[in-house]
């Protein structure tokens, strides 16, 4: 199969073809403000190379972080009003408590709050008023919102009345997108509404994105099918992407740690990704990155979806470097380390000259400068990625660290007592993270245990369900694997009850896709 | 007439709530959705006044109000704000007299914020001071039930509007019917308990807490990553260990998060290993089987790099740390105090020995 990987980032814009498990051919490309237009000359110069003819392709898979920067800048964020199921509790602390005030006038803050919810162990804190509900979906549409989040207090741990809900706005109002919070976020309620929240504001913008990567795929003459990537790694289609935009928010980093994964076919590490700005330091377990237990906070707002645990320092290539303090960064000079550095005839020290320097990089078109505490600065350097990497492990078990992206020259030989290991193509190593990823399967059900069904009976039962929603994915049933599972007793009904959650994953199979 | 001695707007409430999780002593819950309530109460324009005791007179009703369950609860159950006025109406009641202050019994930890949302919503002043100077697990560890005064009458409301008072023969006894109720409330609920008239705690309140915490908060505002040094030598504290997780061990025994954290030395204190204990809240500092600090004395940890103290639920292998020892008050080192909050009640064998602050 070829498929084409592609990483739209911040700076710039990475394509990859790959046939099966090989590396074809990779490009480059400036990042353009409609994003589709940098994405066509990466895929075009990538195609080229591979001398590969556009109907080889199979797929396309897309990484972008499109969604969460129009929510960093502000723009094209939809109205949206979030309905609350709590009354008579939740009064005391309101949606939007903590967001930054522009964003909030971005989004237009509106919401209401209704009876229900569920106590911790699944008692009703109210019955649901569904009349209340349309009223209030009613009033937040004639206060300009067209786009609805609903949650519900504890509804992670029983979820039926956030999606009666759900239901009976759609019902009677067809004309409005939903999103449901248990969805998107976990245990706690603001952060997961927030998330919920985020993702309405950004549905319209989805359908847009959507629409002109359909275009650019037309532009191109592709007609294979396109896809988008997720935070965890796995594939999700247009029609996915436009109802749960923030599902592709972290793709960058998941996708440079899946990358550094597959290129040095190492499956546990950790992987250094160094841009011109920051590091970003994440784990990989069996390939995938292991999430974040506790809130993220994503343009100034904090939320609980999942997200790969990514711990970022302001040290890059391009990191600004003061011989007065020692210090090295956060200030970069970015992208325009190519004209400012000074090995490449500018006069602005940076950390890549620090690196030519001390003799770890080669690279400009000027001779390392001539640098006082040489010696020190490397030190700080190494101490910045010392503790970084530090904070990113769990244990003092010994494993391999991955350097990607092009800063990844600043790096020694060993950081934190671990090797540094630096892959093939490891510039381009979020591309091909996005072009290796799976397609997953995940069911989430109560089931109540009886004599004849036991606990992994049912396990197995849920499993093979998860297989199923897989392959209706499009995932090739021979290769699907159990990437997680839980289960957790419910006492707060009767019977002997297991809530189980199961997530598979699977290679893409275009023949069922 | 009371002259305040701090009138509290939301930036000084955010210093407070990070004060308050220095104090938490690890422990104590996270202040964050306790300062987002109180944020809300007080809205933009409206302030809340810290007074100190000495400006009451003897015969003035004094209200403690706390939050009481489970921290994940308050996590996505929010109250619903009228548990406040029903448990001031119903001590009033009690008491046969208004409330003429709020008061925080813990200083340490989500419910040193929690009053403050009291205070914002009944027009009232809030008193200087705590009745533990930190955080602990458990109702009775407070300075009132060394100094004789009970938790009781007490009032316990929920979000749906259930309310209980208590009577009962000892602390201890209020402790385990409250906790018991608080389960059956949905895990968590808003209590007033100790009621108390200024005469009465003028030798046991732990004077001046809330200042100190909006000191400590402000000195992370002002310090970040380098505020330890400035808190241990401006507290009267010391800086007990600066170094690296390498390793957290947890274990849950009955309704306490318990475990351990080890710790190796950096800078100057390379080539050291330092292991702290805790049970909700950090007990003990060892190295080599001599103790550092044990409760009642404060161990907190805080995140070298930013000065944020570390809650025991969420520290993390890798970690680089400051470990910030901070005496405990003076009226916790008798010998029936350590009875009450001392290492041999936390299940540790050793002596207390009062931290060495050299």
């Amino acid at each position: 199969m070829i498929r084409i990987g592609v990483d739209v980032g911040g700076t710039n814009t990475d394509a990859v073809v790959m046939r099966d498990k090989e590396f074809v051919a990779g490009a480059k490309s400036p990042t353009t403000p409609d994003v589709t237009s940098g994405a066509k000359a990466a895929i075009g110069k990538a195609l080229e190379q591979s001398g590969l003819a556009v109907d080889a392709v199979d797929a396309v898979m897309l990484g972008t972080t499109h969604f969460v920067n129009a929510l960093v800048r502000r723009r094209d964020l939809s109205p949206t009003g979030i309905v609350r199921l709590c009354l008579p509790s939740g009064s005391s602390l309101v949606p939007f408590a903590d967001w930054p005030r522009d964003l909030v006038e971005a989004i237009g803050g509106k919401f209401r709050l209704v009876d229900g919810g569920y106590e911790m162990d699944g008692r009703e804190i109210a019955p649901l008023d569904e009349a209340q509900v349309v009223q209030a979906v009613a009033e937040l549409k004639a206060e300009g919102c067209t786009e609805i989040a609903v949650s519900a207090v504890f509804s992670t741990v029983r979820g039926d009345m956030e999606e009666r809900a759900a239901e009976v706005i759609r019902a009677a109002h067809p004309e409005l997108n939903v999103t449901v919070s248990q969805q998107i976020g976990r245990i706690g309620l603001l952060e997961r509404e927030n998330a919920a929240i985020i993702n309405s504001a950004l549905r319209p913008l989805a359908v847009d994105v959507v629409a002109a990567f359909a275009r650019m795929k037309a532009d191109l003459g592709l007609t294979c099918p396109v896809f988008f990537t997720r935070n965890d790694g796995t594939l999700i289609d247009t029609e996915e992407v436009e109802r749960l935009p923030v599902l592709t928010f972290a793709c960058g980093p998941t996708n440079s740690m899946r990358g550094a994964a597959f290129l040095s076919g190492l499956e546990n590490a950790l992987v250094v990704d160094i841009g011109g700005t920051t590091a970003d330091v994440g784990e990989v377990r069996d390939g995938f990155p292991r999430l974040a237990g506790t809130s993220v906070t994503v343009a100034d707002v904090q939320t609980n979806f999942s997200m790969p645990d990514v711990v970022s320092i302001g040290l890059g290539g391009g990191s600004m470097v003061n011989t007065d303090t020692g210090k090295v960064g956060p200030d970069s000079v970015g992208l325009d380390l190519l004209t400012m550095g000074i090995v490449f005839g500018g006069d602005t020290l940076t950390a890549s000259d620090i690196a030519v320097a001390a003799g770890r990089a080669e690279m400009g078109t000027h001779p390392a400068p001539k640098v006082p505490d040489l010696d020190g600065l490397v030190a700080e350097m190494d101490r910045m990625l010392t503790d970084v990497v530090a904070r990113s492990r769990t244990s003092a078990e010994e494993m391999p660290v991955l350097a990607v992206g092009g800063g990844s020259v600043l790096m020694g030989p060993r950081v934190d007592g671990l090797e540094v290991v630096r892959p093939a193509h490891h510039d381009l190593a979020n591309a091909v993270g996005a072009a290796i990823a799976q397609v997953s399967g995940e069911v989430s059900k109560i089931v109540q245990l009886t004599d004849t069904l036991n606990r992994e009976a049912a396990i197995a039962k849920i499993t093979e369900e998860a297989n199923e929603a897989a392959v209706a994915r499009g995932a090739d049933a021979a290769t699907l694997t159990v990437l997680s599972v839980s289960d957790v007793p419910l006492a707060y009904l009767p019977g002997n009850n297991l809530a189980i959650s199961v997530t598979v994953v699977g290679d893409l199979n275009l023949e069922t896709a | 007439m009371m002259t305040p001695v701090l009138n509290v707007d939301k930036p000084a409430l955010r210093r407070i709530a990070r004060g308050g999780a220095v104090l938490g002593s690890g422990g104590g819950g996270d202040p964050y959705i306790g300062r987002l309530m109180a944020e809300q109460e007080l809205g933009d324009d409206k302030t809340v006044s810290v007074v100190s005791l000495d400006d009451l007179p003897d015969d003035a009703l004094i209200l403690p109000i706390a939050m009481m369950g489970a921290p994940h609860v308050m996590l996505e159950r929010f109250p619903s704000g009228n548990e406040i006025p029903a448990l001031v109406a119903t001590m009033e009641k009690l008491m046969g007299r208004e409330v003429s202050a709020i008061l925080c019994i813990e200083a340490g930890g989500l419910n040193s914020v929690i009053p403050f949302i009291a205070a914002a919503q009944m027009g009232l002043p809030i008193i200087d001071g705590d009745a533990m100077g930190r955080a602990f697990p458990e109702l009775q560890m407070v300075t009132f039930t060394l100094a004789g005064i009970n938790a009781t009458p007490m009032a316990m409301y929920d979000d749906k509007g259930n309310g209980a008072t208590f009577d009962t023969v000892s602390n201890q006894w209020t402790e385990r019917l409250a906790r018991a109720l608080t389960i059956e409330m949905g895990g968590a609920a808003m209590v007033g308990l100790y009621p108390v008239v200024a005469g009465d705690i003028r030798d046991c309140l732990i004077k001046g807490s809330l200042t100190l915490a909006h000191k400590i908060g402000d000195l992370i505002e002002t310090y970040g990553g380098q505020a330890t040094e400035t808190l241990a030598s401006s507290l009267g504290g010391t800086m007990l260990f600066h170094g690296r997780v390498r390793d957290v061990e947890r274990r849950l025994e009955g309704a306490f998060a318990k475990g351990s954290v080890r710790i190796e030395g950096q800078g100057d204190f390379r080539g050291r290993t330092v292991t702290l204990g805790f049970q909700n809240e950090f007990l003990s500092a060892e190295e080599d089987g001599r103790m550092l600090a044990t409760t009642p004395d404060l161990i907190t940890l805080i995140d070298a790099n930013t000065g944020a103290p570390v809650p025991t639920d969420t520290v993390k292998y890798g970690l680089s740390v400051k470990v910030l020892g901070l005496p405990c008050d003076p009226i916790w080192r008798t010998e029936e105090a350590l009875a009450l909050v001392g290492p041999r009640y936390f299940g540790i064998d050793a002596d207390y020995r009062p931290l060495d602050v050299a």
